[in-house]
């Protein structure tokens, strides 16, 4: 690789169809996808964000996830001087019907999360029989 | 300002000061400030100053911090590595080197820099120097 500089990445807002109860803004986190002969890999990035406060769920071959952060941390700090916003992330993703949606591990370190979708056996053609 | 801790709000809250803050005069006169990277948040805590980053994805080895009078300096590199033969989706994580300087507009102590990397969030706390510290002066 060679020595580049690193890029700033402005953080993108969710685009909310519908309100949420809770008033905070959440954030897209920045994510790679790529796909080898045995599965999908999803990658993103959620800085602050401790692996017990990530929710992944999959329902209708929707892959949602959420990273909430814990900004108690930030308690009796006041803001001087500030170049980024911070906030909770959310993001989804429609599944191709190839994976096998039971066999998704999920993994955060240094606050990227790395979920890695298997894929399913190659379903069999299903013959439709006609009445 | 953080107010009364009211949950649902308390985040909105926080996120509306820190947007009020974004490009503050706090650095104005200084050389350093805005577009360099990674963008910094720069808190009060007390006395003490505490500057955050967001750096996910970087290891340890890879982040160095540097301290003298007056100014912070880190560097380091944000290395993505996939494994050989993959076919790509999607690509929106940045990688590369970045080094960045922050000049700090008040007096610290260098010596007691504290900082803590976790969750690729380097938070750096800065201790304000004695002799920035106000004195009371007695009027005899």
């Amino acid at each position: 690789m060679s020595a580049q500089e690193l890029q700033v990445q402005e953080k993108r807002e969710v685009q909310k169809k519908q309100e949420s109860t809770v008033p905070a803004r959440a954030f897209i986190p920045p994510t790679d996808i790529f796909e080898t002969d045995d599965a999908l890999t999803i990658v993103m990035e959620m800085a602050g964000v401790d692996k017990k406060d990530i929710e992944i769920s999959v329902e209708d071959g929707i892959l949602g996830v959420e990273g909430r952060l814990d900004f108690s941390k930030y308690e009796g700090m006041q803001p001087l001087y500030t170049e980024y916003n911070i906030g909770h992330f959310r993001r989804s993703f429609s599944l191709p019907s190839k994976i096998d949606q039971g066999k998704i591990s999920a993994e955060m370190k240094d606050g990227v999360l790395t979920l890695v979708l298997p894929k399913a056996e190659e379903a069999k053609p299903r013959k439709i029989a006609v009445s | 300002m953080i107010g009364s801790y009211d949950a649902l709000d308390a985040l909105l809250d926080f996120q509306q000061a820190l947007e009020a803050q974004l490009e503050s005069d706090w650095l104005r006169g200084a050389t350093t400030g805005t577009g360099a990277i990674p963008p910094i948040n720069v808190f009060q805590q007390g006395d003490n100053l505490v500057a955050i980053l967001e750096l996910p994805g970087v290891a340890k080895n890879d982040l160095e911090i540097q301290a003298k009078d007056g100014s912070i300096r880190i560097s380091g590199k944000k290395s993505i590595n996939y494994p050989e033969g993959v076919s790509l989706h999607r690509r929106e994580r940045r990688s590369g080197m970045f080094d960045r300087t922050l000049t700090v507009p008040m007096q610290i102590n260098p010596d007691g820099i504290r900082a803590e990397f976790r969750d690729g969030v380097l938070a750096l706390f800065i201790p304000r120097a004695e002799s920035g510290k106000p004195r009371t002066i007695a009027i005899k």
